[in-house]
């Protein structure tokens, strides 16, 4: 078995506003299991951060535990990183921002690591509104346990173990939506042609992005039976409409046909099309989010795409009013204001 | 696009790059995993079978496979091809108990012109088959131009005499010291076919200069010179010595010049230095035995003083191109200038004669006097009479030589069967898959970085006075294998089955190259600029998938793919295979199937 992948690159691999190539922006050669889809997400990653020009160094990528979890470690190389306790990366992830606002917040959790242990963390930081991406790779199992049922799990769905799983799944984008996410969006790693614009817009939205990704696990999960094998996914799938995501600094050259139903100018001025859409479905409004996914579950189907956005909003930072300098940046002078200023604070409490 | 239908061997032929570029189609990366496992007398024998002049080629091939060699296109130097095969002439151990025997004599009998590389090839095919073949060469010994021309501290005579010795041994009647003057002649004897592989012998001459006749003792064609150096009636040159021409019978010329007694030997050319003929690696040669070469520098003039050459007047041009890009040289207005010398020697270039070939016996000659041939089956409109080597359609080299020679002899054993020469047998193919366990190939899928490893040179004095030294020292086994490793094995095929894609990715996120692409189809100019990396190397295919479940097709583009093997080691449902393609050129004696 290969252990490392040649550094020999394509010679005319082209090169981002930075100069950089889409190779910059690996990782160390994955381990997890061949066709998994996790390592496809980390694809479109990669792909993402290289079309937007991110300077590596500036996103931090936090994880909990899980094959999902351990994903960081095969994308964005030159990134910061943090691999929390099972469950455990929201609180990671809002102290690590708190402190330092000015980087990229990238959480990696899979199913078993946000929907059961980690169920009541996701709750809070999703209620907090931290600026943050946070993206599930969603195999309906506990892959690196060896494939237990997880509680995303469809009831009826088979897995390689054999067992009918019985009981209810939790959706976390409807949990995302009722606790005031304010961008939810659902994809497939098997479409990069969808989930790299969405990680786009994710990433350029203010607030707490959300994204759900069935991600099958093709060896504990992939059997004919099982409603997040690859097979299942790809014959129940719809989009709520194409997506395309324009930076704030480009022009718009794309022409869209006539029918689209969605233009939505984000807080940083980047702009998203959806078009050949969904007529039910209006991206700004949480109601017929919540609606359209209903629907589509009884209709036996998954509905993918951008389901929700609120592009203007108030971050954790805004509503606890925290200064706008990463904490390492303030000096001493900011640190410890003079007795004057605790007078008045003392006073304020009288 | 369609399909690309992989059951025509063609396909991964063309994938196999250098293979596909080896005249003679030697199946370069077998014979290269074969010396990495130091079995040095199987890549031997898999080069005899193709080439026949291993260690002679291993030396001085004229290597059209390290330009074409996928290596160069991923990093700086194509692997050393041709120094392996040396390595494996090198390190081989007696091979005679593996060569074939030949057949029972099968009755019919087989002039052939010329003891060059051509017909040698020729004898070898088809003596193993059972005919008698008797070779007719004016020269004293056998080998052509090979041991007349390239000089011995590129080519022990040891070398040459063995490989030689090879086809001898099958019987083949050799007639030294023969030269044949008529083809007429030949063919009233009981020869059921006739190969002519005499050559190109004649070199080309400056006649109309001033000063030629004056100074003729002391100007030499040089042709002519190496071929007398060579048998030993030259031993001798003056001190100061011109050579003229830029190819590399210019750069056999002045270093042999340099052997035999020249010490101030100079190459002068009138081309600019980027555009001389010669390899580039014999020009390096040249110049590390501190011989300067001279560009843009039209000959003038033989200055003849008291009835003697005494040096040659050259006019300064430099090279204009038109929007056409075509080539003139034009004078720079400058003074003549003047070089002093002993001798000169021109190699400016080799023409095709056929003097001894009657025009009367229906040989078609065209309108440049080469002799009417098809390309294909290289039967003249003799039926009986068939060419090839340099005599075939001019100069070339000895690979060359061979590769016509295989398809002569399967042409003259088809004409005496009494069959079409123009229904060619197939060639043969196969393809195997190379997975031995989950993750585990039997080839070394490894790719290393390393770069091109240096051939170590004899030193430099000792090779200046010794004019059968021979100067490069070929690999030690050490080396050898660690440029072996250089090779991606490019025979080993990434091999597509649509059926059992899922299309989960896994393929296209590991390939280091970013080959792999699902995309929707569309015509071929389409689809190479829909590409993760637009296609531009038209050179190179595109691997197309039948439709995939999505609807989309695979596209691989084989430009650079490194045949690491990863794409198939990360498919969960083995839809990618490593298939090892083996790829044997139509060989004298074969059938054609139905
Ligand atoms: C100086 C020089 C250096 C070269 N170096 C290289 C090199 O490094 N690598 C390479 O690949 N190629 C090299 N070549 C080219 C190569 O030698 C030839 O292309 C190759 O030998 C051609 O092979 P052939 O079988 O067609 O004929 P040749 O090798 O030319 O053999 C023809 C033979 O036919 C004989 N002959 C001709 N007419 C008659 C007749 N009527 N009767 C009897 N005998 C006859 C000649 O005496 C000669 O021996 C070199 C050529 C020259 C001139
Ligand atoms: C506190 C704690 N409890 C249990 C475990 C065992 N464990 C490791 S990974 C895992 C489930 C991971 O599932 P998921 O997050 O869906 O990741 P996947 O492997 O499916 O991508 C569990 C239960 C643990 N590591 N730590
Ligand atoms: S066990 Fe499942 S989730 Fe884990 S790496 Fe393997 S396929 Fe992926
Ligand atoms: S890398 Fe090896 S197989 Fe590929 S073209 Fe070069 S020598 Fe041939
Ligand atoms: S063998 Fe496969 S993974 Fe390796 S370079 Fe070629 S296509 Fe890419
Ligand atoms: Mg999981």
């Amino acid at each position: 078995m290969s252990y490392v992948r040649p550094s020999f690159r394509h010679p005319q691999l082209p090169a981002n506003e930075l100069g950089l190539t889409r190779r910059d922006y690996e990782g160390s050669l994955s381990t997890l299991c061949s066709g998994c889809g996790h390592d496809s997400i980390s694809g479109a990653i990669i792909q993402a951060c290289f079309e937007l020009s991110i300077p590596p160094h500036k996103v931090a990528k936090l994880s909990g535990i899980g094959c999902s979890s351990k994903t960081p470690t095969y994308f964005l190389g030159k990134a910061h990183g943090f691999n929390s306790v099972h469950g455990r990366m929201p609180s990671v992830a809002t102290g690590a921002n708190l402190a330092n606002r000015d980087l990229i917040y990238l959480g990696m959790s899979g199913d078993g690591d946000s929907a059961s242990i980690g169920l009541g963390q996701f709750g809070h930081v999703v209620r907090r509104n931290l600026n943050m991406i946070y993206i599930v790779a969603n195999n309906g199992c506990y892959g690196l346990t060896k494939g237990q049922d997880s509680a995303t799990a469809d009831v009826g769905s088979v897995s390689k173990a054999g067992k009918v799983n019985p009981f209810e799944p939790i959706d976390l984008c409807t949990l995302a939506l009722h606790q005031g996410a304010t961008f939810v969006a659902r994809s497939f790693s098997g479409d990069k042609d969808q989930l790299v614009p969405l990680l786009k817009a994710a990433i350029a939205h203010k607030g707490f992005a959300f994204i759900d990704v069935i991600s099958p696990c093709v060896t504990f999960n992939n059997t004919p039976q099982s409603t997040k094998g690859y097979e299942f996914v790809r014959d129940h799938i719809e989009a709520t409409g194409k997506i395309d995501f324009v930076p704030m600094k480009s022009e718009i050259t794309a022409k869209y046909e006539p029918d689209f139903t969605h233009e939505v100018t984000l807080h940083d001025g980047s702009v998203i099309h959806l078009y050949k859409g969904d007529k039910e479905l209006d991206v700004l409004d949480r109601r017929s989010a919540l609606t359209a996914i209903e629907n589509h579950k009884e209709a036996g189907r998954f509905l993918t795409g951008l389901l929700y956005m609120e592009p203007e909003n108030n971050d954790l930072h805004d509503t606890l009013g925290t200064t706008r300098k990463p904490l390492r940046d303030l000096n001493e002078a900011e640190l410890c204001p003079n007795n004057h200023a605790l007078q008045v604070i003392n006073d304020s409490l009288r | 696009m369609k399909p690309t239908d992989i059951t025509n061997p063609e396909y991964f032929h063309k994938v196999v790059d250098c293979q596909y570029a080896c005249p003679a189609h030697t199946p370069v990366p077998e014979y290269i995993r074969q010396i990495a496992a130091g079995r040095y007398s199987d890549a031997y024998m898999i080069n005899w079978e193709s080439n026949v002049f291993p260690g002679v080629l291993g030396r001085t091939c004229d290597r059209p496979c390290e330009p074409a060699c996928r290596r160069g296109r991923v990093e700086e130097q194509p692997v050393a091809i041709c120094r392996l095969k040396r390595v494996a002439a090198d390190y081989k151990d007696d091979v005679r108990t593996r060569m074939p025997k030949p057949a029972e004599a099968n009755g019919r009998k087989i002039a052939l012109v010329g003891a060059g590389p051509a017909s040698l090839t020729v004898a070898r095919d088809l003596a193993v088959l059972g005919y008698t073949c008797h070779v007719f060469d004016g020269q004293s010994k056998g080998g052509g131009f090979m041991r007349s021309q390239i000089p011995s501290f590129r080519l022990p005579e040891t070398v040459l005499d063995e490989e030689i010795g090879y086809i001898t041994d099958l019987g083949v009647v050799t007639h030294y010291d023969t030269w044949v003057d008529s083809m007429k002649g030949l063919l009233e004897r009981d020869y059921d076919a006739v190969f002519v592989g005499s050559g190109a012998p004649r070199g080309r001459d400056l006649p109309g200069l001033p000063g030629r006749t004056e100074a003729s003792d002391n100007i030499h064609i040089g042709i002519d010179w190496l071929a007398s150096v060579a048998f030993e009636h030259t031993t001798e040159i003056g001190r100061r010595v011109l050579v003229l021409g830029g190819g590399n019978t210019a750069m056999d010329c002045c270093r042999t010049a340099r052997r035999l007694g020249g010490d101030d030997v100079r190459v002068v050319v009138r081309s600019p230095r980027a555009e001389m003929k010669a390899s580039p690696w014999e020009i390096e040669d040249a110049v590390a035995e501190d011989i300067p070469i001279y560009d843009n520098h039209v000959p003038k003039e033989f200055v003849v003083e008291n009835g003697r050459l005494a040096g040659m007047l050259f006019e300064k041009v430099e090279a204009v191109y038109d929007e056409k890009g075509k080539r003139s040289l034009v004078p720079t207005g400058e003074d003549p200038v003047f070089f002093p010398c002993d001798d000169v020697l021109i190699a400016i270039g080799q023409h095709n004669a056929f003097p001894w070939i009657e025009r009367d016996i229906g040989i078609e000659f065209d309108e440049w006097d080469m002799p009417v041939l098809s390309r294909k089956t290289f039967q003249s409109t003799n039926p009986k009479v068939f060419f090839g080597g340099d005599a075939a359609f001019g100069p070339e080299n000895i690979i060359t030589a061979v590769a016509h020679g295989h398809q002569a002899a399967v042409s003259i054993d088809l004409f005496l069967r009494g069959e079409d020469v123009e229904r060619r047998p197939a060639p043969g193919f196969s393809l195997v898959s190379q997975k031995m366990g989950v993750h585990e190939w039997s080839y070394d899928s490894a790719v290393t970085i390393d770069a091109r490893r240096v051939v170590p040179h004899a030193d430099k004095d000792r090779a200046l006075r010794d004019r059968k030294l021979e100067v490069e020292l070929g690999f030690d086994p050490a080396t050898a294998y660690e440029e072996a490793e250089r090779c991606l094995n490019c025979d080993v095929q990434t091999v597509f089955t649509d059926k059992l894609c899922i299309e989960c990715d896994a393929c296209v996120d590991i390939c280091p190259m970013d080959c792999i692409n699902f995309i929707d189809n569309g015509d071929e100019p389409e689809l190479r600029q829909k590409l993760r990396v637009p296609a531009h190397n038209q050179e190179q295919d595109l691997y197309v998938s039948g439709p995939l479940k999505t609807g989309r097709v695979m596209v691989k583009d084989e430009d650079v793919c490194l045949h690491c093997g990863l794409c198939a080691e990360r498919c969960p449902t083995s839809a990618w295979d490593m298939q090892k393609f083996l790829y044997t050129v139509t060989k004298a004696g074969s059938v054609c199937a139905g």
